[in-house]
């Protein structure tokens, strides 16, 4: 099912990865927060306190004007971001949660959103005995991890492009052991950044809609459409294989779509925050369509897309991990564990090259399956605060 | 004959009494008593003086405990009616070889039984404890002791009434079947368990006390052994809309508050214009009535609850919090669609839930919606069965479609949410006093 939302965020500004790059540290492990408001009013941006000792501060920003405004915190030059709140409406409040180190800040609001900002004002975090340091080694880090993402997403597509060739050559020609030896391993690479194709919206309907997610008279298209004709063996009495026309017509689309796919990955860049919530996705898929079966309904090779997730979510977690171990290594512990803990389930089920299929799982094997998915997500859900914040 | 009139809860009459509350003559449950055929008679003097005894019993301050709402109306209660905060709903299938007379004769007897238990009475002359010793109660006594707690009992007629799925028309009524009572068409992501959707009839039964909604739809339910059977029934816990604007805007299982922008009582030309059949629309019989839609909304809430408060609030259009728009305000701010922020995106999404089942999306069209939450356990996976069990009622089937065939396609809540169980009932008006639900189609 398409991630509509998160599939754009992930994709826009990423306005949460820059904390890191511009001066704050993750996780302290101060179990409290000061507290302070902020008013932005069409003139000003009064803020309850000037300064605040080091650690996490919590700025709860009420927009008082009529136009739309932004809150900033920004760093001693006065010019580079710490962090901000944007997109708050008339009358509504949002907080802003900061890590902050020692030193000279600046807030400032900018009601409607453009110009300069008004009631810019100096705030001080004061030192404490729990303060924490800057490693400036983290911003190195992270432009490594942002650019290697990068770099395995064009990756998976390139092999995704290749696969799907192969694919669409066997079943057009009516080889159809060969097509279905080929189904699961190509859509592999798709799984595995499947939130970045996802994001992409025409194009995933087209590349990987579920008959039960079709309108009614709507054309269907894409993976699954000939994941039916190839394992007809639960499909509804009187379904009729297709023709030779329309595996053809259906090959060309589903190679068209994803050429087009390749040429929107290029070039793609992403922030800290995106790969973290990339992370998730990625899990979620997991948890809402793969553990249940509903992905592969006729192939059940759910496993096959399972694992390609796990692998994605992994890779993510992977590149982000250095800069884990400097914020919060007890995190990182956690999250090792139970990624090991989901690949040995998943090990379990291996069959030559695969899997075995969703529906000689036993109940007992799902359920655990499930339950390892859930205490993986919880400690991922963390991977953002922790790194960004 | 037996009569078959409410009589009153113990607590409220005197001790040790034996006689029904009412005095005119009730109608005939054969699935109990063996017995069959009755004349039509109403309680409505018996009942009214329970309400004011019940009334008159509860302390100030204890509304949704002392609420008692009329069985008997133009309209059936349990629409415009302030949303109670429970619910068991029931979904029967007619019993093979039932006749038209019979089926009439079911209906009279559930009349006569729901009137009594809104009014705060056991159902059947001699009610839980009162009678014969060696006969099993007529009333099954779970709700004695209990207020009416705003009960109220709403019928209606599912399409497979009119028509099997074979064809047959069971019961003379296929010429009156309204032309858009047609099984609602498969949405984008249905993922719909014929066990727990459609049915000939149902009954949602609304109180303030779950045991008072159960009691109901457990003695109705035995009322039609042997002519109707249980097809599905769910059970809600809180109330996911407000019907009126006294009513706080309640949150559903994602801890939203949903339905701000619902139908409200106190506006009466809006109730009628959206919710009511009037006479112009026909059919004859359903005016005064309304359409039911059911939708059995399982929620993914564990993604849910790993999901980021940014993309949370994206995915409703408003705040977490307070409920306020996107685009700011308080509550009850009308949205502004347009009002744009970063990048000159709008602060309220294409996908937003608020936008896209917004009347300004829909051309106008309103629903009238009265959902609860549930939580039935949990699913093999070790995930709580939980999710919203949405109820609406309109004037056509097809406000319900549009409005949903945009929300399937686009909403950024399907992500979180699956359509699991689905039917649609045709809901006559109301009974009057000696007649019953549903005589005009049967007039």
């Amino acid at each position: 099912m398409p991630r509509v939302l998160r599939s754009a965020s992930l994709l826009g500004l990423g306005v949460l990865g820059i904390g890191l790059l511009s001066g704050c540290v993750a996780n302290s492990p101060a179990a409290t927060h000061t507290a302070l408001t902020v008013d932005s009013s069409a003139t000003d941006c009064a803020v309850s306190a000037n300064e605040a000792p080091t650690g996490s501060i919590r700025f709860s920003v009420t927009n008082s004007g009529d136009q739309v405004t932004e809150f900033y915190l920004l760093a001693a030059d006065g010019l580079r971001i710490v962090g901000e709140a944007e997109n708050i409406g008339p009358g509504l409040t949002r907080d802003l949660v900061v890590e902050l180190a020692e030193g000279s800040y600046f807030t400032a609001c900018k009601p409607g959103m453009t110009g300069d900002g008004v009631g810019k004002a100096e705030f001080t975090a004061t030192k404490t005995d729990a303060a924490a340091t800057v490693d400036v080694d983290l911003v190195t880090q992270i432009d490594t991890s942002n650019t290697n993402y990068a770099s395995y997403v064009s990756d998976q597509i390139d092999q995704l492009v290749t696969g799907t060739d192969a694919f669409a050559a066997a079943y057009s020609a009516g080889d159809d052991d060969t097509a279905r030896s080929l189904y699961a391993s190509t859509r592999v690479h798709w799984e595995r950044v499947e939130t970045i194709a996802e994001s992409f919206g025409d194009l995933d309907p087209k590349l990987d809609l579920r008959e039960a997610d079709l309108e009614e008279g709507q054309n269907w298209t894409g993976w699954h459409a000939i994941e039916k004709d190839l394992w007809p063996q639960d499909a509804e009495a009187g379904f009729v294989a297709y023709t030779a026309e329309k595996r053809a017509a259906l090959t060309e689309q589903l190679v068209a779509d994803t050429a087009t796919l390749h040429e929107k990955v290029q070039g793609l860049t992403f922030t800290l925050s995106q790969q973290t919530n990339g992370a998730i996705g990625l899990l979620d898929e997991v948890a809402t369509g793969k553990v249940t079966g509903e992905e592969e309904a006729w192939s059940h090779t759910d496993l096959w897309d399972f694992q390609a997730n796990v692998d994605g979510a992994k890779v993510l977690y992977d590149g982000v991990r250095p800069i884990l171990l400097k914020t919060d290594a007890d995190l990182a512990a956690a999250l090792d564990t139970e990624f090991g803990s989901l690949q040995t389930l998943l090990d379990a089920q291996r069959v030559d090259e695969g899997f075995r299929l969703y529906t000689d799982l036993t109940p007992a094997e799902i359920r655990a399956l499930a339950d390892q998915v859930n205490a993986l997500g919880e400690p991922l859900n963390q991977l953002t605060v922790a790194l960004v914040l | 004959m037996t009569g078959w009139t409410g009589s009153k809860r113990a607590e409220s009459s005197e001790a040790g009494s034996t006689k029904p509350a009412g005095t005119a003559r009730g109608l005939s449950r054969r699935g109990l008593l063996g017995l069959a055929g009755a004349s039509v008679a109403g309680i409505g003097l018996g009942a009214a003086g329970d309400r004011v005894a019940l009334a008159a019993s509860a302390s100030p301050g204890e509304a949704s405990a002392s609420a008692v709402y009329p069985f008997y109306g133009s309209h059936q209660a349990g629409i415009v009616t302030p949303a109670q905060d429970r619910l068991h709903f029931a979904a029967f299938d007619v019993s093979a070889g039932v006749t038209r007379a019979e089926l009439i004769e079911l209906l009279q007897d559930w009349t006569v039984a729901a009137a009594a238990m809104c009014a705060g009475a056991d159902i059947g002359e001699y009610g839980a404890v009162s009678g014969p010793y060696d006969a099993p109660p007529e009333d099954t006594g779970e709700a004695q002791g209990l207020p009416t707690a705003g009960l109220t009992i709403t019928f209606g007629f599912g399409p497979t009434l009119f028509e099997t799925a074979d064809g047959v028309d069971r019961f003379g009524i296929i010429a009156r079947r309204p032309a858009n009572l047609t099984p609602l068409p498969h949405f984008p992501g249905d993922d719909l368990d014929a066990g727990r959707s459609d049915g000939d009839l149902c009954i949602q039964a609304c109180s303030n006390d779950p045991q008072v909604a159960v009691h109901a739809i457990r003695n109705l339910s035995r009322i039609a052994f042997g002519r109707a059977a249980l097809r599905w029934s769910q059970l809600g816990f809180g109330r996911t809309s407000s019907t009126s604007t006294a009513q706080a805007t309640p949150r559903n299982l994602f801890g939203f508050k949903d339905g701000t922008a619902n139908i409200k009582a106190e506006e009466p030309a809006v109730v009628t214009d959206q919710v009511w059949v009037s006479a112009d629309v026909g059919p004859a019989w359903l005016t005064g009535g309304s359409y039911l839609v059911a939708r059995r909304i399982r929620m993914t809430i564990e993604t849910w609850d790993r999901t980021i408060l940014r993309e949370q609030e994206a995915v409703f259009g408003r705040t977490k919090g307070a409920g306020a728009p996107l685009s700011g305000g308080t509550e009850f701010s009308e949205p502004d669609f347009t009002l744009a922020g970063r990048e000159n995106e709008p602060l309220i999404g294409a996908a937003a839930h608020v936008r896209l089942a917004h009347p300004t999306q829909n051309h106008g069209m309103k629903l009238l919606r009265r959902g609860y939450n549930f939580v039935d356990g949990n699913d093999d996976l070790g995930r709580l069965e939980a999710g919203l069990f949405f109820i609406s009622f309109q004037r056509s089937p097809a406000q319900f479609t549009a409005v949903q065939l945009n929300l399937a396609k686009h909403d950024a809540l399907n992500e979180y949410i699956r359509h699991v169980g689905s039917a649609l009932f045709a809901v006559p008006a109301g009974a009057s006093p000696g007649s019953y639900v549903g005589a005009a189609l049967f007039a």
